[in-house]
């Protein structure tokens, strides 16, 4: 897609920008769905202390989702879609996820109460799960008004990444800090409470910021502005939290690639949905920037910084525990985290210098939307360049992954025996 | 200093005043009085020209009320802007529109599909946007009288 904004657009007749896009935020969306529910595959029975009530289950639950992510991929090549923003899988595979969660949230909740105890880290975790599921379904309402049909999608797309799954990676945080750190449970769990609080006290509100010029009335100029403002606080709570509880820990956990993106999920989350987020969320700066690549800045770091490093770091957390191969720390896997972190942070400078070269141009001087896209054509050369920095970072991930990823024979004699 | 109780109340009872704040905010939003987008002004045509829109993903490239991939054109007033023969010729077109060297993919819309699109761009533009709109639109007027000249 980068290439494409500078011109080189080869694939035009095959694949479109418009199914580019749908693809590449569908699949970071199921992608990260899929890291949380492994990560309550992984956390929830450990917490419950019992074993998942139906593995085969799971199992239909997982490649069931897999199979309805690549159908609603393909579809996207011939046409197939819903084209509203994020949402855009077709009616019919509306329905397949919908059973599908269904599924996943009665193994997940029944191992909860048949569980020996219901801890407060699995208690919000699930809790962040059911709300993320019942939130869907606001999305699957039909409308015939282009704004109402908006004002309900951001009830899916706004109340999700700011509002429950954030209670999905504070459950996930905490159960990580409890383990690296060795802070005791209440402790960290009563943070946990305070953080999902803020949360939802700006969160829930703060979805005003998405109604401000989009035809409603002004009344969200005032509720989305003043609760947007605080969404920031929820963010740097958990960074302070999660950076605290690690000074305070005494136990020091071998596995330091999980700490790694552990601590940085917290910071760099912040940084990309907290300030960048603040950063265009007051009704006089979003009236220029509504609608800009400003909102691709924020969105890219905030997605990585909040959950998509969350996932990692679960996945780094859990893997030699699963595989009995004790992969803590190493160059790939240090390397993997700086150049992907470093990749990101540059492709949002560049996304951001891009955006704010619109907002001027576009908007204050009134020039043409392609003659803007023309003069900050060279901001998607940087763009590049830093996503294939990124890119390099992830490979190194991923070759970990698969390396790392098989169970060796003393995790498999564990089983047996 | 705080119990886990105490922050449990925090959460829980901040949650639920905040949420039906906000599903009383939706309300009042939605109530007759307070419709701002000419909600009676929704034809068939509107509505077709919409599930046009939608079906072929144009959100994936283009923004409508600031919404979309930014990849492509605003279109909130475009009509104001560009005239209704303009856009009509851009969606009926079965070679690939490029503008300035960035493809559009060719539809080859019929006229009345074409039609129903205009419709649905012509609601929208009657939209209050709080402002949002004279941001969008009067940038418009400048480039028609630029092309005029």
């Amino acid at each position: 897609m980068g290439f494409a904004r500078i011109g080189l657009d080869g694939l035009h007749d095959f694949i479109p920008f418009n199914t580019a896009r749908a693809v590449h935020t569908n699949l970071l969306v199921v992608w990260l769905l899929s890291g949380f529910m492994g990560a309550a595959y992984y956390i929830i029975p450990e917490e419950a202390q019992r074993e998942l009530v139906n593995v085969k289950l799971a199992y239909v639950q997982l490649i069931s989702l897999a199979l309805v992510g690549v159908a609603a991929i393909v579809g996207y090549h011939f046409n197939w879609w819903e084209g509203r923003k994020f949402l855009e899988i077709p009616r019919q595979l509306d329905f397949l996820v919908v059973a599908n969660v269904l599924l996943f949230l009665g193994l997940i909740l029944t191992t909860l109460f048949k569980g020996k105890r219901k801890t407060t880290t699995a208690l919000v975790l699930s809790m962040g799960l059911l709300f993320a599921a019942l939130l869907y379904l606001p999305g699957m309402l039909p409308f015939d008004s282009q704004v109402t049909d908006s004002f309900f999608r951001w009830w899916v797309v706004h109340l999700w990444v700011e509002g429950v799954w954030e209670l999905i990676m504070g459950g996930i945080l905490s159960f990580l800090l409890i383990k690296l750190t060795g802070v005791d449970r209440e402790v960290i769990e009563k943070w946990l409470y305070v953080i999902v609080g803020l949360t939802f006290l700006s969160g829930v509100l703060g979805t005003g910021h998405h109604y401000y010029y989009i035809g409603v009335n002004k009344i969200w100029l005032v509720v989305g502005g003043i609760f947007s403002a605080l969404e920031p606080l929820a963010f740097l709570a958990m960074a302070l939290f999660a950076v605290n509880m690690y000074r305070k820990g005494e136990k020091k956990h071998p596995n330091k690639i999980a700490l790694f993106w552990t601590l940085g999920s917290a910071i760099v989350s912040f940084v990309g949905a907290g300030l960048l987020g603040f950063a265009h969320t007051l009704p006089q700066t979003n009236l220029y920037t509504h609608g800009t690549l400003v909102t691709a800045m924020h969105g890219h770091l905030a997605f990585w910084g909040a959950y998509a490093m969350i996932v990692l770091a679960i996945i780094s957390y859990s893997l030699p525990n699963m595989t009995g191969r004790k992969l803590y720390d190493g160059v790939r896997g240090r390397l993997a985290f700086w150049t992907s972190n470093i990749g990101m942070i540059g492709m949002t400078v560049a996304f951001g210098v891009a955006g704010v070269a619109q907002v001027y141009l576009e908007r204050k001087f009134k020039m043409d939307f392609m003659a803007v896209q023309e003069e900050i054509s060279i901001h998607f050369v940087v763009l590049i360049l830093c996503a294939s920095l990124f890119t390099i970072g992830i490979i190194a991930y991923i070759i970990d992954f698969i390396k790392h990823g098989r169970p060796n024979d003393e995790a498999l004699e564990k089983i047996d025996a | 200093m705080l119990s886990k109780k105490q922050a449990r109340a925090f959460f829980l009872g901040g949650t639920l005043v905040t949420f039906l704040v906000f599903i009383g905010l939706t309300i009042f939003s939605f109530s007759k009085e307070q419709d701002q987008t000419n909600y009676e002004g929704i034809t068939e045509q509107v509505i077709r020209g919409k599930q046009i829109w939608e079906a072929n993903n144009c959100m994936g490239c283009h923004t409508i009320l600031g919404e979309g991939a930014y990849y492509a054109p605003e279109l909130t007033k475009v009509i104001d802007r560009r005239g209704e023969g303009y856009v009509k010729a851009v969606l009926m077109t079965p070679n690939a529109w490029a503008p300035n060297g960035r493809k559009m993919v060719a539809y080859g819309f019929s006229e009345e599909e074409a039609m129903d699109v205009i419709a649905f761009f012509d609601w929208i533009g009657g939209i209050d946007l709080n402002g949002f709109d004279r941001v969008v639109s009067p940038l418009a007027k400048d480039e028609k009288s630029i092309d005029n000249n």
